[in-house]
């Protein structure tokens, strides 16, 4: 099944473009990280997905198939927006009776275990709790719902590092209880690196490449070699980023197999994925995203392992 | 039961590592057949690390006939790694001693030392049909040089 799916995607605020021409498939169980500058589009992508923007042009389906904004979609759908969206006046558990009486499902056991466990108290206003808390109060608030897809856009960026970790830490431990798919916006490509096993890379409104992290590493290396003959070997391949210097010349390309072969002369390096990541968002409008959307052997998170 | 601990600047693959150090356990006989690792929901949350990079570590270690699954229980470790025969360890061990030695006449230190067995050992085993050193290619590790 896949979680999300974007065809021909696009918003248009008055004369510009949020976001264009996005087709994108995201298959489930994963932790989806989509990365990009200010302004490249995530936060668009992300409330067409929740339902709560109405497209331009194309269509958005989540949860194999549910027209986003459908009931079904919003029924198995969690939002958390940026900067941990909570009523500073009321407490924690008024918000919690809110959140409970406003939707169809919702664990409220479950919140206020989990409100326990982090030691944020009921009767506390929610402007009182420490940004940390805040931000744990939201995802208590959207994972009591049980949803099927929790979308969080950049819920790490005003915490400090142990915050950050510990809120990873409760998004990770869930998907591993009930096999809920995430995606994650962040600007912080580095810390992902670990936690996200699928990356959607966004720049200038527009998709630039989306896949699995593990096809994404084996799909791309750096190949170092001669500038005289750069320009010749870079015509047979598909290049995202050439670094080029009198003498040698560096190439990010997309290899097509793991038994690409090297000409004499020239050497092959991994690339990690912030090396990935940085070379699309320098080098924007290389990539035919359909190119990597080829979906391997889908594995189900066995919760109970 | 093992504590599995992460090197973010070793450049190995985060579920290889989780391999790694099950390998690394088995033979300084830390972890014995039948006993049981770590649930993935534990890794996870210690980790703070993707549930899919621990199920494919496991997966790779079934793989491998060390562990396996037992359905609503874990994964259970079910073959020791081969050891090789103390006798024959010992004598290996001599050898190396002697390439050493000779490695250190010859003006290599440490590091150069390293550098030529790390060298040595990924050719060794490069060249050696049908050999998987760090998983397949299907794992994405393979043909990098």
């Amino acid at each position: 099944m896949n979680v999300i799916e974007t065809s021909g995607l696009g918003k248009r605020y008055g004369q510009s473009w949020a976001l264009r021409d996005c087709t994108l498939t995201v298959p489930a169980g994963h932790l989806a990280a989509l990365v990009g500058p200010n302004g490249a589009g995530k936060s668009t992508l992300m409330n067409m997905t929740a339902g709560l923007t109405i497209p331009t042009s194309g269509t958005t389906a989540v949860l194999g198939g549910q027209p986003a904004g459908s009931p079904a979609a919003l029924n198995g759908v969690a939002f958390v927006a940026q900067d941990a969206p909570v009523y500073r006046s009321l407490s924690a558990g008024d918000m919690v009776h809110l959140t409970r009486n406003l939707n169809q499902h919702f664990d409220t056991a479950f919140a206020r275990t989990r409100l326990d466990e982090l030691g944020i108290p009921l009767n506390k206003k929610a402007g009182k709790l420490s940004g940390g808390q805040q931000s744990q109060l939201a995802l208590t608030l959207a994972l009591a719902r049980r949803p099927r897809l929790l979308i969080l856009d950049e819920p790490l960026a005003a915490l400090d590092p142990i915050a950050r970790q510990d809120f990873l830490a409760v998004v990770l431990t869930a998907m591993a209880d009930d096999g809920v798919s995430v995606l994650l916006s962040s600007h912080q490509v580095a810390e992902l690196e670990r936690v996200a096993d699928f990356l959607i890379v966004l720049s200038r409104a527009r998709l630039q490449v989306a896949g699995e992290v593990d096809d994404l590493l084996a799909g791309h290396r750096l190949l170092t070699g001669p500038t005289a003959e750069a320009d010749d070997y870079a015509r047979r391949l598909t290049v995202v980023q050439t670094r080029r210097g009198d003498a040698q010349t560096h190439l990010l390309v997309r290899t097509t197999g793991t038994a690409d072969p090297v000409p004499p002369g020239w050497e092959a390096h991994s690339v990690s994925l912030e090396e990935i990541v940085m070379a699309y968002l320098r080098s924007p409008g290389v990539s035919e995203p359909a190119a990597l959307a080829r979906v391997r052997r889908s594995q189900p998170t066995e919760a109970t392992r | 039961m093992i504590e599995f601990r992460l090197d973010p600047d070793s450049g190995v693959p985060t579920y290889l590592q989780l391999v790694q150090q099950v390998e690394h356990a088995l033979r300084l006989g830390y972890l014995q057949p039948g006993d049981q690792l770590p649930k993935v929901r534990d890794v996870v949350t210690a980790l703070t690390i993707n549930p899919n990079t621990v199920l494919k570590a496991y997966r790779e270690l079934e793989h491998k006939g060390l562990a396996a699954g037992r359905p609503g229980q874990g994964t259970f470790i079910q073959a020791t790694l081969e050891q090789v025969a103390l006798p024959e360890l010992a004598g290996l061990r001599r050898t190396l001693l002697g390439w050493l030695a000779s490695a250190d006449k010859a003006g290599l230190d440490e590091d150069g030392i390293v550098a030529l067995f790390t060298s040595g050992l990924r050719d060794f085993f490069k060249s050696r049909p049908g050999s998987a050193t760090e998983g397949t290619a299907e794992h994405g590790t393979e043909g990098v040089a």
